[in-house]
């Protein structure tokens, strides 16, 4: 047992921290101290300079463009993007199609969409949950009949983030309306720009223009669009939503979060002092670092397991990473709030495409406290992770 | 990095849940608890035949050289079989003591004694208004020719009664809440002058309350700097942290699991009560407070070699922290989840519940461990 990183490690972790300092264009890195919005150009630009470096899709195997690094330099590698800030990749694309392609397609999809997965010349959105489809996702209605060499697709998709942004789309639909709910379903791509294709904006609680509406009216695609086999489509998602067990929690955004409250702490001044002064609020602060430290240990232990034993058999700590993940980042955007205080007030209307400069930066700060509710109901919600809990840890 | 144990540890780990596993249930607890002093010396004899009492000391001193992830092994598997012998004041801080401050002589006088189990130590510290502050000592330790005169009053001295040797605080000099002049001094439980008034604690364990009158040690009963031994004391108690944090984990976890097993068990409405959701989700939120739990432990285990005084203690603060929130939840819920039968004396659950918060309450609480954490200069 050692908690310390090895010599090559430390010299990962520096080479992540200075190509960072190289190349992340300065005005993408403040934006996200701030809070703000990022155009797609700047995300885009940003992720084909990783993409560029060999870094764009790390944990792909090498024969698709992979590093070939181990667990805990993944884990180094996503905790210096989080914590420096700049984007992290296209998760939909890097984190979620992509594996599914590379595991499940044909050599032919493989070579057709992988390099431009890489590259970022095809958006990717997710097309899973469904107006009454949400934390019952196999109860989809979202309908793909086979029509000589071709699907039609009729339906409709929720909370499609960045569909405004998307080029092309992986969807789940049913294709067996007969089966039991998780057999009938298989896992199609297309384009956004398919005719039937509308995106209907969502805003939220913040303000903002992350997720759509997606409706598909007669949309016709190739057969070959299918990935894998056909009614399959659930193993794939499950398979999908597995993938990405330790990047949930999040441990850089919520530590690059307590820096910006103990810098905007020092500077607010409450009862003649700074409040960065106060004892209350140093011990509501620390008890979240505790929590985070406490965290990002339990992280740790997931990513040293699965690097020694694989991950074919979660670790079950793994299941407190998004529990534990999504209430301190919630509560880091709280104690933002309570350091801003009244000054939370002015509402920046033109938050989405940033052209309001007059704007305080402040003002992003009870926007980004609204949208963060989002993170305990999204990817299962904290219900359903206890669910997960109760079955497969505890065996209730 | 690594968060697997060695091949030796796995050992150890089996050699002590073995040992236990065949020594000591519920229903033996209780009759260990009867024998004179709370505890049974059957039972120290063979955690001294195993050799447990031995693991932390250099080989040199007779023991086995063993560090911090071995004693976080022991005291978990205590915690879990909730064993009430004194390991903790005996190896853990008596030992702490001697292996970082002992002069080769007083190594010599005390350590085979504890190796071999014949001898058991007890720590006087708390005072009437000490609270959980090392530093505010009214104890007095005037010099006496060579030696020392020890007067004051300690309270709840765990293992008080049976312990053969006292490890006193005392302040040689300055007044009662200064850092420096604190010493830490080796009494013989039979010196002149000594009276002790003994209790069971809450949590099962023996406690006493120990007064000192004009006792005179020599000049060898100070350990360390008598007039700057307060470093030294601050480490081994965040040593004696980190161990209850390790023991606590292991009665978190024990906890969790007999609750769990109720849950399958106990019907009520003609269904097992753990199919309702709401019970599901407290157990599930259980759950995670274990392991940022265990988390945290190894943290402070970890801490134990940082070379950074002031780091190390902010690590020990905030595992002290997670434990003492993570233990009153897991042990509140353990009794609510079992519903009357958990508020018994008769069922064991409740008094894993009672020693978890007894720990919250040793060497700081959750409120006097966030001020260290905030002292600090927290963690991010």
């Amino acid at each position: 047992m050692d908690l310390a990183f090895t010599k090559e490690e430390v010299a990962f972790r520096e080479e992540v921290r200075a190509f960072l300092r190289d190349n992340v264009p300065a005005t993408t890195r403040q934006k996200m101290i701030e809070g703000r919005h990022l155009s797609k150009d700047e995300m885009v630009a940003w992720w084909r300079i990783l993409n560029k470096k060999g870094w764009g899709v790390s944990h792909w195997p090498k024969e698709y463009g992979g590093t070939g690094w181990s667990s805990v330099q993944h884990y180094i590698f996503n905790e210096e993007l989080q914590a420096y800030p700049a984007p992290a990749p296209l998760a939909f694309g890097v984190s979620m199609v992509g594996p599914v392609i590379y595991t499940f397609g044909n050599e032919a999809q493989k070579k057709q969409y992988l390099p431009r997965i890489a590259n970022v010349d095809d958006w990717w959105c997710q097309g899973f949950s469904e107006p009454g489809s949400g934390s019952d996702l196999a109860s989809l209605k979202t309908k793909a009949e086979r029509k000589g060499d071709k699907w039609i697709i009729n339906g409709q998709k929720t909370w499609t983030t960045l569909a405004q942004y998307a080029d092309m789309i992986f969807c789940l639909c049913r294709t067996d309306p007969s089966a039991k709910k998780q057999t009938g379903i298989s896992f199609i791509v297309f384009s956004m720009k398919s005719k039937g294709v509308t995106v209907r904006p969502i805003q939220t609680i913040d303000g903002g223009h992350e997720v759509n509406e997606v409706f598909f009216d007669d949309v016709e695609v190739p057969y070959e669009n299918l990935i894998g086999e056909e009614n399959k489509g659930w193993d794939y998602a499950k398979f999908l939503l597995g993938n990405e067990r330790t990047g949930i929690a999040r441990v850089g955004v919520s530590k690059e979060r307590i820096r910006r409250i103990k810098d905007l702490a020092s500077k607010v001044e409450s009862a003649g002092k700074p409040m960065m002064e106060d004892q209350a609020f140093r011990e509501k602060l620390a008890a979240v670092e505790i929590e985070l430290k406490a965290l990002e240990l339990t992280q740790l232990r997931v990513v040293a397991d699965e690097g020694k034993h694989g991950k074919g058999k979660p670790n079950p700590a793994s299941s407190v990473l998004k529990i534990k993940g999504s209430e301190i980042q919630q509560a880091t955007t709280e104690l933002l709030m309570e350091v801003i205080g009244p000054f939370a007030a002015p509402f920046d209307e033109h938050a989405d495409d940033g052209s309001n400069e007059a704007m305080e930066w402040t003002a992003q700060i009870a926007p980004s406290y609204f949208n963060n509710r989002k993170v305990s109901i999204y990817g299962g919600s904290n219900e359903i992770q206890r669910n997960i809990i109760t079955k497969a840890v505890l065996g209730l | 990095m690594d968060f697997d144990l060695s091949e030796e540890q796995r050992l150890l780990k089996e050699s002590v849940e073995g040992l236990l596993g065949d020594a000591y249930d519920f229903d033996r607890r209780k009759k260990y608890m009867k024998e004179p002093g709370g505890w049974s010396k059957a039972i120290w004899g063979r955690f001294a035949e195993q050799g447990l009492l031995g693991l932390p000391f250099a080989e040199g001193d007779g023991g086995f050289g063993a560090g911090a992830v071995e004693t976080m092994i022991v005291m978990e598997a205590l915690g879990r079989a909730l064993v009430v012998e004194p390991y903790l004041t005996t190896v853990v801080i008596g030992g702490g003591f001697l292996r970082h401050g002992g002069s080769a002589a007083q190594k010599e006088a005390h350590i085979p004694a504890i190796i071999d189990g014949s001898k058991t130590l007890a720590f006087a510290q708390l005072e009437k208004n000490s609270r959980y502050d090392l530093a505010d000592v009214a104890t007095s330790a005037k010099k006496k020719g060579d030696g020392w005169v020890i007067d004051g009053e300690k309270f709840v001295v765990l293992n008080g009664e049976a312990a053969d040797t006292f490890i006193v605080t005392a302040r040689t000099k300055g007044g009662q809440r200064d850092a420096g002049g604190v010493g830490v001094f080796l009494v013989p439980a039979n010196a002149r002058g000594i009276a002790k008034k003994g209790y069971p604690t809450q949590d099962g364990l023996h406690g006493a309350d120990v007064t000192f009158t004009g006792v005179e040690v020599g000049a060898d009963a100070a350990i360390g700097d008598p007039e700057n031994a307060l470093p030294l004391i601050e480490r081994v108690v965040d040593e004696a942290r980190t161990a209850l944090c390790a023991e606590a984990v292991g009665l978190m976890d024990e906890s969790l699991k007999t609750t769990v097993e109720y849950l399958k068990t106990r019907k009520q409405f003609g269904v097992p009560i753990g199919s309702f959701q709401t019970l599901q989700h407290r157990a599930a939120d259980m759950f995670v407070a274990v392991e940022q739990a265990r988390s945290m432990s190894m943290f402070a285990t970890m801490a134990t070699d940082f070379e950074d005084a002031k780091e190390r203690a902010t690590a020990v603060a905030a595992a002290k922290v997670q434990i003492g929130k993570s233990g009153k939840f897991v042990g509140q819920q353990s009794i609510q989840l079992h519903g009357g039968i958990g508020m018994t004396m008769e069922a064991a659950i409740g008094h894993y519940f009672k020693r978890l918060t007894m720990i919250e309450n040793t060497y700081g609480d959750t409120e006097y461990h966030l001020r260290r954490v905030t002292a600090g200069g927290g963690l991010v």
